[in-house]
């Protein structure tokens, strides 16, 4: 019996992560604590090289390994959003982790190997490879938010994170099952077949599966997890959380549901509308109070995520599809460069004696660090919607498809629970513009500032010139359907 | 048929009920020994279905290597579950009720259940009629599900990595093993002539 290889060129990006992350943990384990920053610079090298050969990959939609593994320009959009995000969590985190004389050269094979797994699950048609990228890429994060395992509050929030992630992964899993049971077939498109016949068995795992991808993308009500393990995690860490697994994991939720699950699309717009609105709110009113930036990123990051969604609610039919989809990416795609931003500044936020997280500590920016405090209000701003800054034309793309799919309601209060959320940013840039300056910080290292002016400058600058990715993001959502 | 039947309820109503125990039962010792039963319950399931090689690897590698290593763990910590169970009847009745919605809904499912016309015959990988399960099982694992089997490799590596990474700490002061070393000693080095006086020590 022959037996022929499948084509390995559609995962050839994930091929050099893994590859390259196991020949990095070799140099590693021969060199010691000392090659940390050759294995961070080659780490960063590879996720650049990764997502330019994702950029260069050929044809329209390759697939491979019996159809479990897809590669389309949505894949592509979203890999290099991930891989870029990546990038930039590496990057941010060297003088960081340096200062804090927390180094290992382990820390970043663990991003790059949860990476792999992100690139996995925006590429997975069927459960079973979804799975398994959720699962490395879980795996990862969990590491890494105990990584600092001197401190308390670390390896809390690695705990909390492990124990809850499991349940989650168990309730994905259950729902998988389900699935399986009642259609019988773990592939995307087998399921849509099997999925217009409906069946309540299909429904119930459908919420435990939903159940699980709400837990990745922290959406309400299964975020609880998320101040605590924002708080604790050191904040380069934070930083990566925020970023790069939000697009892995935005990714396999809309591929799921709009690949498998367009037959009983009523079923699960209520689910996924109920889940925006929760997520909307909460991260509206929650993050009010909060006096920690790193706990109020947390609650701002699912209020985004409630955003975001909103546009996969509109998915639902005909060409309406495709705009929706294509709302959400760009959503995606702004929030990860908001959030860089932002964080750039947050790991800037250095005092003589240490690393400060309070808002309070912001105090006065505006005379101390004018250029820092003047992207930073911009990058609020931009969080905050207003326009003409990128974050406006986020929320504007997905609102649009809610309004067209005729969901005013979900709109309505999207734009409500928009404008609550402005006030918590705009005490941000009150705390920075117009208090007593506090202490100034320690100069900005270069690779913040270099994120920083990236993100800031394509936020303030977006509405110039837009069409690149939005063109980006329609090719990428119409070849979904 | 029947005999089948009776063994499956068999196998199943102890296998639900030592999972219930695993959780429920005061000393930890015995939670292990009751997800033993489990595992074993299961595997007769298995067996049930015709699965015979993924009955006997349940016991070898779950029973056999896993629990027992469980059961070491708790042996070897001194963890106070007494302790760390006392908030659990105060959440008893909110998450009992939680239960029970649960399993009502659990029932009206299952209860609904109809499988369509023509899923059993959508099987992805179908067993040759010549082959036995383990054979089967030989001839897709490396294949034509290559992909998963590497994927699982790598969450493996990962569990690895972060295994060491959470745990070893490089200690000051300790004396290792070099054996280039030891075996690079010449005489010289390694023997020292005395003269011992008789009825004297070394000392001195």
């Amino acid at each position: 019996m022959t037996y022929q290889l499948p084509p390995l060129l559609p995962a050839l990006p994930e091929l050099i992560l893994a590859a390259g992350a196991m020949v990095l943990l070799m140099l590693g384990a021969f060199r010691g604590e000392k090659s940390t920053p050759l294995v961070n610079c080659l780490a960063i090298i590879l996720l650049v090289i990764a997502a330019l050969v994702v950029a260069w990959m050929p044809g329209d939609k390759l697939s491979t390994f019996g159809g479990s593994f897809v590669v389309d320009d949505f894949a592509r959009f979203l890999k290099i959003l991930s891989f870029a995000g990546s990038a930039a969590a590496i990057l941010m985190s060297l003088t960081f982790l340096a200062a804090e004389k927390q180094q290992k050269f382990e820390f970043a094979i663990l991003i790059l190997l949860a990476t792999t797994g992100m690139g996995m699950m925006i590429s997975a048609a069927d459960l079973i490879a979804l799975y398994l990228g959720l699962e490395l890429m879980s795996l990862s994060l969990y590491v890494v938010a105990a990584s600092n395992r001197d401190s308390l509050r670390s390896t809390e929030a690695g705990l909390k994170y492990f124990v809850l992630g499991g349940l989650s992964s168990g309730m994905l899993l259950y729902g998988a099952s389900l699935i399986y049971g009642t259609t019988g077939t773990v592939s995307f498109s087998g399921i849509a077949q099997a999925s217009t016949q409906g069946g309540l068995g299909l429904v119930f795992g459908l919420v435990f599966l939903f159940a699980g991808f709400c837990f990745k993308v922290s959406a309400v009500p299964f975020h609880m997890w998320t101040p605590d393990v924002y708080e604790g995690a050191p904040t380069p860490v934070t930083a990566f959380f925020a970023a790069a697994p939000k697009v892995a994991g935005i990714a396999m939720f809309v591929r799921a549901t709009v690949t498998a699950f367009p037959g009983i699309v009523t079923e699960w717009q209520q689910i996924v509308v109920f889940v925006s609105i929760a997520s909307m709110a909460l991260g509206a009113f929650a993050a009010i109070g909060q006096r920690n930036i790193k706990r109020l990123m947390a609650y701002s990051s699912i209020g985004h995520m409630g955003f975001a969604l909103v546009g996969l609610a509109a998915a639902t039919t005909g060409d309406l599809r495709a705009q929706a989809v294509q709302g959400v990416l760009v959503y995606i795609a702004i929030y990860l460069t908001m959030t860089l931003g932002v964080f750039a500044c947050i790991l800037s936020m250095r005092r003589p004696k240490g690393m400060v997280e309070e808002i309070s500590d912001l105090a006065g920016l505006a005379r101390t660090k004018p250029a820092m405090a003047f992207l930073l209000a911009m990058l609020l701003f931009s969080m905050a919607g207003i326009p003409p800054l990128a974050g406006f034309f986020a929320k504007f793309y997905v609102f649009l498809a809610a309004i067209k799919a005729g969901l005013f309601t979900l709109a309505v209060i999207g734009v409500v629970t928009s404008v609550i959320g402005a006030y918590y940013y705009l005490l941000i840039v009150k705390v920075m513009y117009f208090d007593e300056p506090a202490p100034a910080f320690a100069p900005m290292p270069n690779e913040q500032v270099a994120v920083l002016a990236v993100t800031g400058i394509f936020n303030v600058l977006f509405f110039l010139y837009p069409a690149p990715l939005l063109d980006a993001a329609t090719l990428a959502a119409k070849s979904l359907f | 048929m029947i005999l089948s039947a009776l063994f499956f309820y068999l196998f199943a109503s102890i296998c639900v009920a030592s999972a219930f125990m695993v959780i429920a039962a005061r000393n930890p010792v015995h939670s292990v020994l009751y997800l033993i039963l489990a595992f074993v319950n299961a595997a007769g399931l298995f067996l049930l279905l015709g699965a015979e090689f993924l009955a006997m690897i349940l016991v070898v590698v779950y029973v056999g290597a896993v629990a027992v290593l469980f059961l070491f763990v708790v042996m070897m910590l001194d963890v106070d579950f007494a302790e760390l169970r006392q908030g659990f009847l105060q959440y008893l009745p909110i998450g009992g009720l939680v239960g029970i919605v649960f399993l009502a809904e659990i029932l009206l499912v299952v209860g609904a259940w109809n499988i369509g016309p023509g899923i059993p015959n959508l099987v992805a990988a179908p067993i040759p009629a010549s082959v036995t399960n383990t054979e089967a099982i030989g001839l897709v694992l490396y294949t034509r599900y290559l992909y998963f089997f590497q994927a699982a490799g790598l969450v493996l590596l990962v569990a690895m990595v972060g295994a060491i990474v959470l745990t070893l700490r490089h200690k000051e002061n300790v004396k290792r093993q070099v054996i280039a070393n030891q075996i690079a000693r010449s005489k010289a080095t390694a023997i020292e002539i005395r003269n011992v006086r008789p009825g004297q020590g070394l000392q001195g």
